[in-house]
């Protein structure tokens, strides 16, 4: 076992999920919130030469997903040095 | 030096490097065979995996698809990158920390069980045999139009580079190899993509191009803008703007899902996050994959508006009343032998002229038949780019196509060796003769892939979208669940991959090959067409493993606490095979 206690572990794996569920959120939110259902709405508004909700789907998404995948490698790093569970 | 020579000589550059990469990385032992020795670089194994992933189909089709449908395409710019997400958030670092080869590995002992195991073995060997065979197929394209042979000439000379340095070199030799093709296909996409944007709006960026006005022949802004200049061609022409799409919301939300979901549960791009030393280099590794994806992903659409202006301008002159077809330009000519633009002066004017409907329908205008695989092949023809550019993008296109190949192969000869041999029929085997029954298994997989890439089930992107839909319902559900729920049992994920498996099946299977003229909206459930049922029979999969797990024996304690040691780093020894 890693972790010094149980209550460690399941805070450990509590905080865990919270991170992954608030940046699966986001993933949801930009592809299909943005990109699909909202994307009527968002194309009545104009963006550097691109309906909104067009560049959502074919652009600005791609972006987003690049920029979640780093901050959840940081901030999982993090998180396992705060309970003590990094590798060494 | 012309066309024909300078793609000889590309072509056949980047192909002895391949090879002599191959040699130098020669795989020694079973593992270096299977995870190149878990010594990989993150942002190495990230342009590998990137390599890996981009097949003959997002090379030569994609931009070509979403060239034709506009704002629909995006399901699989938004689909294939998403899966990422879930991979680095979801999968990578947990199945990294569980440290063994292959994904039936994980399904084998995370339900303690071989019918698991063997279900998940089934799977993993359908799915890359449906997607294999769409590559070969690709190799076989590009080979036809520009070594100028029969397209199966082309399938046989692919499946012989294929074999060579797959079997030879493994996991080992692959990876490096899809670094060399990783940068060989890159090169070839970005090169014509960014003289396009430059000759039409002045921006050397792409993605900035995309959404910029365009420009004059003496580089002057017209102030239209080219989203607003295409959306009026097709209206014109009768098609819906590029910018809307026609698909019905729901469809477009399912094949975005399935496509998301089936990319994280595609063995071959699993399997990579096996392959790096640690698990917090397995989160960051997904990272750069998706960087190295995105650079092309993010170009595909801006290339896809691109060259249907300049497609559409070309074929129907700037008068938009068609252009005579002696002065027409020569790929126009060059790709009707290859029978993939077909002509039909249905008016009898001499003149070429495209719009919305079917060459075979006599009522429409339209007299030109363009086949989507040949938007990135002849884009550099349509926009008179120098020959070079031209040469370029065959050996792109090949690169695309062997890397993923061989990714493939490597995959089932894993599979049926280390999965169905080693760990189900003959446990007592040796290394040594694990890794020649692995050689044996890649050269018959090799085999059978040719067979399909000489008669091909379809065309490419709809058989690699069959793939999708069956990872999609059956090992991704089994994989999530293995790690997120303590008490789902084996028969609950057995019976979740069978009845997943089955049903995604069973409807691709009754749309697309016994009954393909029922294939239309009104007959679909829910308005849902075969390449976003994959979504659905992933919630089949969910609902059916929840329900049987509840009515069925206990996981025992062991493996309970064995995924209590997957969630956290420490600890993460090698991967291992026993």
């Amino acid at each position: 076992m890693g972790f010094e206690n149980n209550d460690k572990a399941k805070g450990y794996w509590r905080e865990n999920l919270r991170l992954v569920l608030g940046l699966l959120a986001i993933w949801a939110a930009v592809s299909f919130g943005c990109g699909i259902l909202l994307v009527d709405v968002l194309n009545e508004i104009h963006f550097m030469g691109f309906k909104l909700g067009f560049w959502f789907a074919q652009q600005g998404s791609m972006y987003v997903f690049v920029a979640l995948i780093f901050v959840y490698a940081a901030k999982a790093n993090t998180l396992d040095k705060k309970y003590n569970v990094q590798e060494d | 030096m012309g066309v024909q020579g300078l793609t000889y000589l590309i072509v056949g550059l980047s192909f002895a490097l391949y090879i002599g990469i191959a040699i130098w990385s020669r795989a020694g032992s079973t593992k270096e065979f299977y995870v190149a020795g878990g010594g990989v670089h993150p942002v190495v194994n990230g342009m590998a995996t990137a390599a890996d992933w981009m097949s003959a189909a997002s090379f030569i089709s994609l931009a070509g698809i979403v060239s034709f449908v506009g704002y629909d395409g995006s399901v699989y710019l938004m689909g294939w990158t998403g899966g990422y997400v879930l991979l680095a958030l979801c999968m990578a670092p947990y199945l990294r920390k569980f440290g063994k080869f292959t994904v039936p590995d994980f399904v084998g002992e995370r339900y303690y069980s071989q019918a698991a195991r063997t279900v998940a073995v089934i799977c993993a060997i359908f799915i890359c045999f449906t997607y294999i065979a769409g590559q070969m197929r690709g190799v076989g394209v590009v080979f036809s139009r520009f070594l100028e042979v029969e397209v199966d000439t082309g399938v046989y000379i692919g499946m012989a580079v294929v074999f060579f340095y797959a079997v030879l070199g493994g996991m080992k030799g692959i990876t490096y190899t899809q670094v060399a093709q990783y940068c060989v296909l890159i090169f070839a996409f970005m090169v014509p993509a960014i003289f396009l944007s430059v000759m039409m709006t002045g921006h050397i960026i792409p993605q900035i191009g995309f959404g910029a006005e365009l420009i004059d022949a003496a580089g002057n802004n017209t102030g239209v803008y080219l989203l607003e200049k295409l959306n009026n061609l097709s209206t014109e022409l009768g098609f819906a703007p590029y910018t809307d799409g026609s698909k019905s919301m729901i469809d477009v939300f399912c094949i975005t899902g399935a496509l998301m979901v089936g990319t994280a549960g595609l063995p071959h791009v699993i399997v990579r996050f096996f392959t790096v030393p640690k698990v917090k280099d397995a989160r960051i590794s997904a990272g750069w994959a998706l960087v190295f994806i995105a650079i092309m992903y993010t170009t595909v659409p801006a290339l896809a508006a691109f060259s249907r202006v300049n497609m559409i301008e070309t074929i129907n002159g700037s008068d938009q009343k068609g252009v005579a077809y002696e002065t027409a330009p020569d790929w126009i000519k060059n790709w009707e032998k290859t029978g993939l633009i077909k002509w039909d002066d249905k008016n009898g004017d001499g003149k070429i002229y495209y719009a919305k409907g079917k060459i075979e329908d006599a009522a429409s205008p339209n007299e030109m038949k363009i086949d989507n695989d040949i938007i990135v092949l002849a884009t550099p023809e349509i926009a008179n780019l120098p020959a070079w550019v031209i040469a370029l993008v065959a050996a792109g296109g090949l690169a695309a196509a062997l890397s993923t190949s061989a990714g493939l192969l490597l995959v089932i000869s894993t599979s049926v060796s280390h999965d169905l041999l080693k760990k189900n029929l003959l446990p007592n085997i040796s290394d040594k003769k694990e890794l020649m029954f692995a050689r044996l298994a890649a050269g018959i997989g090799i085999v059978i892939a040719g067979y399909f890439g000489v008669n091909p089930p379809g065309f490419v992107a709809a058989v690699v979208a069959f793939a999708f839909g069956l990872a999609a319902s059956s090992l991704f559900p089994a994989i999530i669940m293995g790690i997120f729920s303590k008490t789902m049992n084996k028969e609950g994920a057995i019976a979740g991959m069978l009845t997943g498996l089955l049903f995604t099946a069973g409807y691709i299977i009754y749309f697309k090959f016994v009954d393909p003229t029922a294939n239309v909206p009104a007959n679909w459930f829910l308005g849902i067409s075969p390449e976003g049922i994959g979504m659905v029979g992933m919630v089949v999969n969910f609902a059916v493993a929840a329900l049987v797990s509840k009515v069925t024996t206990a996981t025992p304690q062991h493996v309970q606490e064995m995924v209590e040691s997957i969630r956290f780093p420490k600890g993460s020894g090698e991967a291992s095979g026993h």
